[in-house]
């Protein structure tokens, strides 16, 4: 029962690690760069959902849909003023570039919201799961954590294989050049990436902070860390592969923490993570690198 | 030529900084000491005829709160003081710089209040921050005495005094009033290992443990860092299931916050017991405080006492500050700003002297103290700069810290 217990909740930390990979793996996939500012993305959007919820008293759900819109002017806002102007350059620069933005994110969250830590009241008005006799508790957040991110998961599949917009997502992060002679708008399309993904970085700081009420500009650094570790894991660039990345990092760090030690979790997930990469360095779903000769 | 004049200005400054830089690694000895206290009591000549003490603390991040109480109880002592004539005729002049409970931070704050002019540092509020700085005092042959730093590795400079328990003793204080209170049988223990405060209570609390077997038996100890100081569900359902009915939480209040709702959402409700940094728990904004309904924590200082000394503190500190009421943090830095007083009247410090004059005078006189403060009756120094006095225990109840008996 505690084993099941413990793998609950990895799988519900997993989920949140999996929303957040998932934006990671998006923009890495189409526009090729590591989006390092992406937690700081979602301490913004749990800043904007505080607000409006326990300081204005509006219903979570619009709360929750404030932030996604401005996580996505936010986003789209970064794309353009900070990432497009270095389209052509070296990736360093850009890395660097987001590391910078990263930080800029972080301190104005700290002068305008202060560095002081603010409790964040769960937006899951649901009583845990009590199951056998008290011995299994199953919160609220855990289930939507897992609902949510296997919802997002599907949706994104959907769209990226089904949809029109999906297709040229598709087709900008095969070949960029090729998929702009075929009249596909590549500046359009990556501004659209980095809209969902800021969207999606809305929720996944609702999840975080709801599961972990407490909020400060650093919040989203270290969960932020963990997903592109994650993303890293499960193949970066591939959505099924951020999914599965960020569900077994939750565990593993769970179930690290319960059998080996609490003090060594971090250290056994990055360990996972180097023998992952050792056998299969492009992670568990990535595609193999083809060598051209 | 005007560029060989500025160049020769800057060779010069450079080479008198580097001077003034040996005189000072080299201060702790009394002949070898000119050099720093050249360029301290420089700075302590232009203030005049007033002490000048400086503090350090966090007043924003994470642990604000216990800056913001020691910066507050500090002034109030300050004001009293100089309202009733000043320490042997001359008045305190007070300045509080923030560090942000960071280490480096904290070592710039020092020198922007020894460019100021400070002579006594009445600081800093948190243990890591602290041992960094008393480095620096140390080297500089500056008096320091903390309210709140409870570290044994704080006191390691012999110019370093506490006013606040070290952690060993509120370890073993807090294994002891369990034991002999009957709190519990199973007992659970969750600790920081990347804190040394957390880590050093821990240790001792674990050592003083085995000589309570009669009472209770420690059945699990789970650690985290600070990396990861926002999930603790493994933790916690381990103590679940170890059958714990009290849980030791020698950390913060802004990780407790995190911890006892966690708790709460797997339907665990042990008696949870937190030392010194668990004071400021019901202060968090937005906390539901029903959540630390039961929470005890060992603490010198219960703002709801009826003694008339803290009835008096409590008042004028809720008159000064907008109705907050006091933690333990404001009541160590008062006593801290008294003792100085005490300590520099009974050794006859003056306005003028230089920092390691005033050092080694205030050195001896608090060895030499009985101190009756808020904190404690009877505070006594040891010359390695640790405090003896009594722990008191309170509970939370209704929302409000009351006092256990």
């Amino acid at each position: 029962m505690d084993f099941l217990t413990h793998l609950i909740n990895g799988i519900s930390l997993g989920s949140i690690y999996a929303i957040i990979a998932l934006g990671y793996t998006m923009v890495y996939g189409i526009a090729k760069m590591l989006n390092f500012a992406h937690g700081d993305v979602i301490m913004i959007g749990s800043y904007v959902v505080f607000i409006t919820v326990s300081t204005m008293g509006f219903p979570t759900i619009l709360g929750i849909v404030i932030a996604m819109a401005i996580c996505t002017v936010l986003g789209m806002t970064i794309e353009k003023v900070a990432y497009s102007p270095l389209r052509n350059a070296t990736p360093l620069a850009v890395l660097i570039t987001a590391i910078g933005v990263s930080y800029l994110l972080q301190n104005i969250a700290l002068l305008v919201f202060g560095a002081n830590p603010k409790s964040f009241k769960s937006v899951v008005p649901f009583e845990p799961l009590v199951l056998a006799d008290g011995q299994l508790v199953i919160t609220g957040v855990s289930i939507v954590a897992i609902i949510t991110g296997v919802i997002i998961m599907v949706a994104l599949t959907l769209f990226v294989n089904k949809t029109k917009a999906g297709c040229a997502m598709k087709a900008v992060s095969e070949d960029r050049g090729a998929a702009q002679l075929m009249g596909i708008n590549v500046n359009g399309t990556i501004s659209m990436t980095f809209a969902i993904g800021s969207a999606l970085a809305a929720i996944a700081g609702v999840l975080l902070c709801s599961a972990y009420p407490t909020l400060t500009p650093y919040t989203g650094s270290m969960p932020g860390i963990k997903a592109f570790t994650a993303a890293v894991f499960g193949g970066i660039g591939s959505i099924p592969g951020a999914m599965i990345g960020g569900l077994l990092l939750g565990i593993i760090e769970i179930l690290g923490k319960a059998y080996i030690s609490s003090q060594l979790a971090d250290a056994i997930v990055f360990a996972v993570l180097i023998i992952v990469l050792l056998v299969k360095p492009t992670g568990i779903l990535g595609k193999p690198i083809n060598e051209k000769v | 030529m005007k560029k060989k004049i500025v160049s020769l200005v800057m060779a010069g400054l450079l080479v008198v900084s580097a001077i003034s830089g040996c005189g000072g690694s080299g201060g702790s000895g009394s002949s070898a000491a000119a050099g720093s206290s050249a360029a301290a009591g420089s700075g302590a000549a232009a203030g005049g005829s007033t002490i000048k003490i400086g503090s350090i603390g966090p007043v924003t991040g994470a642990a604000a709160l216990y800056g913001e109480a020691v910066k507050n109880g500090a002034q109030l002592a300050v004001d009293e003081i100089n309202a009733a004539g000043g320490i042997g005729g001359s008045k305190i002049e007070f300045k509080f710089e923030d560090d942000e409970h960071d280490a480096e931070k904290s070592v710039n704050a020092y020198n922007t209040l020894k460019d100021w002019g400070m002579q006594i540092l009445m600081g800093t509020v948190t243990t890591t921050p602290c041992i960094a700085v008393t480095e620096k005092t140390s080297a500089d042959q500056m008096f320091q005495l903390t309210p709140s730093a409870s570290s044994q590795d704080v006191i390691a400079k012999d110019n370093v005094f506490q006013v606040c328990f070290t952690d060993p003793n509120q370890g073993i204080a807090s294994a002891k009033y369990i034991g002999t209170k009957k709190l519990a049988t199973k007992v659970a223990v969750l600790y920081n290992s990347s804190d040394v405060y957390s880590k050093g209570i821990y240790e001792k609390f674990m050592e003083e443990s085995k000589n309570q077997s009669g009472t209770y038996t420690v059945v699990a100890e789970e650690a985290f860092t600070d990396e990861s100081k926002t999930d603790f569900s493994a933790q916690l359902n381990k103590f679940k299931s170890a059958g714990a009915d009290l849980v030791f939480c020698p950390f913060y209040y802004e990780v407790a916050a995190v911890v006892l709702k966690q708790a709460n959402e797997i339907k665990f409700t042990p008696t949870f017991f937190g030392v010194d940094g668990m004071d400021g728990i019901l202060g968090v904004e937005n906390f539901d405080t029903k959540l630390a309904e039961n929470v005890v924590l060992l603490t010198p200082f219960v703002a709801d006492a009826q003694d008339e000394k803290t009835q008096k503190f409590v008042a004028a500190y809720k008159k000064a500050y907008n109705n907050v009421t006091p933690i333990q943090f404001a009541a160590d830095a008062y006593d801290a700003i008294y003792i100085i007083k005490e300590a520099a009247e009974k050794s006859g410090v003056k306005a003028g002297m230089k920092t390691d004059e005033i050092c080694k005078l205030l050195k001896e006189a608090i060895t030499g103290l009985s101190f009756d403060g808020l904190t404690g009756t009877g505070m006594k120094w040891s010359a390695d700069g640790a405090v003896n006095k009594d722990p008191k225990a309170m509970v939370i109840k209704n929302g409000a810290y009351t006092a256990m008996d």
